[in-house]
């Protein structure tokens, strides 16, 4: 692993909504290793800085896809890149989803807002590999229709076998589909608490209700991941900026099992 | 989970049975209205296929949509206070196949039946509860860049 960006080449920008864009990078040397769903890259946009961005796809070769919204200097800077533009990385960071722990079990994802994008890479796995899991539910929430992420994929998704069910905050005319909060969607999934692993990313508010919601339902704390956002800076576990209690999120996290995570995610100001 | 509907998925199976006496099974066609905001509440529903959507309406646009409810959820509690007006609308998205219950029988068993009347109203209160800090959630606009900042 390097602590230092390599160069890699934007080679497709797509929009996904008024705020996310998606880039597609390839190296244009050296290529980090191979990264895992849920993992994450130090993206530097040159001359701006450096933020932590999940990869969203993971294409043959080293070809990534990181989806970023953009919320401030350095993920603007990155959002206005064009294909053929340089950008650096670093990563693979962190630890990503346990697909290995939930085989022979359905899995439940639960995303919010810009969420799906870590949770993309895991759904694709879960489909790649008929027979190694069981059911596939995911469940989405998102503000409006428009700021739905990936939305063509998602009937793809649904083609394949997975259920996926969506609910916005806001419905715009001619919406059809669900409204309400993402863990009102857990009526409408026949969840086997023995044997379903739930991966579940959105805004941490969303994440404790969820979490909440699962445990509810009689699903074991451990058999529910969560992935955690903090303020990161090394990415390495040296600088301390991304500390939750006794956790370093770069380097424990960002997906942490909910029983390690649900008393941390209690206290305020942690 | 089971197959029955939320409210009476725990629900004793004599308690159910006898709830059940008073219920009709009831078909909506795609776009047809389950009741109007305002209107008498005298029944509620418990869904079986389909989705309805809850509404408020807001002079000079269509209904607004507040939250869309499915399979095994119930629809309404208004029933259950007085003066038994319906707060929203509610219309089917697509066809919906329900049970309907009386809202005046459903009451007189409830004080009949005490015990019947308390697991009920529990889950009534429950779902209620969770309605409301649904409602709460949204309120916090959680998917904006300011609503999932990180601490
Ligand atoms: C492990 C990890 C994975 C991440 N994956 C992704 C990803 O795949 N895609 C993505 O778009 N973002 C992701 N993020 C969040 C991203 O790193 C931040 O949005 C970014 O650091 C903001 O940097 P900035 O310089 O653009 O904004 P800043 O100038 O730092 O902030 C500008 C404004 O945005 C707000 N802001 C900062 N961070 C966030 C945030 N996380 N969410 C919402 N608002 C924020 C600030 O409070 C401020 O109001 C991830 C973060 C972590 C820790
Ligand atoms: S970001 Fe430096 S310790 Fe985690």
């Amino acid at each position: 692993m390097t602590t230092v960006p390599l160069p890699y080449r934007v080679t497709a920008v797509a929009a996904e909504n008024a705020d996310c864009t998606s880039l597609e990078v390839m190296p244009v040397g050296r290529a980090l290793p191979a990264f895992t769903p849920g993992r994450f890259a130090m993206m530097y946009a040159f001359g701006v800085g450096e933020v932590p961005i999940s990869v969203s796809a993971i294409r043959d070769g080293h070809r990534l896809v990181h989806t970023v919204r953009a919320v401030g200097a350095v993920t603007g800077a990155l959002c206005r890149l064009g294909a053929g533009d340089a950008v650096g990385l670093r990563g693979p960071y962190g630890i990503g989803w346990d697909l290995d722990g939930a085989t022979g079990s359905d899995v439940l994802v639960v995303a919010g807002g810009i969420g799906l994008a870590p949770l993309r890479p895991a759904v694709r796995h879960v489909l790649a590999h008929p027979g190694h899991y069981g059911r596939l539910h995911v469940l989405i929430g998102a503000r409006t229709p428009e700021d739905l992420l990936y939305r063509a994929e998602l009937d793809h998704w649904r083609r394949a076998s997975a259920q996926v069910e969506v609910a916005v905050d806001r419905p715009g005319p001619g919406w059809r589909g669900g409204v309400g909060v993402v863990t009102s969607l857990l009526d409408r999934v026949d969840v086997r608490p023995d044997r379903t692993t739930a991966l579940v990313c959105g805004p941490e508010v969303m994440i404790r209700h969820t979490g909440r919601a699962l445990l509810a339902r009689g699903l074991p704390a451990h058999r529910v991941q969560v992935s955690l956002e903090r303020n990161m800076r090394c990415g390495t576990g040296h600088c301390g900026h991304c500390q939750l209690g006794p956790l370093l999120l770069c380097r424990d996290g960002p997906v942490v099992g909910y029983d390690r995570t649900r008393s941390l995610l209690a206290i305020r100001e942690l | 989970m089971t197959g029955w509907p939320l409210l009476l998925d725990t629900l004793p199976a004599v308690q159910r049975d006898r709830l059940f006496t008073l219920a009709d099974e009831r078909d909506f066609p795609a776009d047809s209205t389950l009741f109007d905001e305002g209107g008498v509440a005298d029944r509620f529903w418990l869904i079986r296929s389909g989705e309805v959507a809850l509404d408020v309406y807001v002079p000079g646009r269509p209904p607004q949509v507040v939250e869309t409810l499915g399979p095994r959820q119930q629809v309404g509690w208004s029933w259950i206070f007085p003066p038994y007006r319906w707060h929203l609308g509610a219309r089917a998205l697509g066809p919906v196949r329900t049970w309907e219950f009386p809202a005046a029988e459903v009451r007189e068993l409830c004080m009949a039946d005490t015990d019947l009347g308390y697991e009920l109203m529990l889950r009534c209160a429950a779902l209620i509860a969770e309605r409301l800090q649904a409602t709460r959630l949204r309120l916090l606009d959680l998917y904006t860049p300011r609503g999932s900042v990180p601490s």
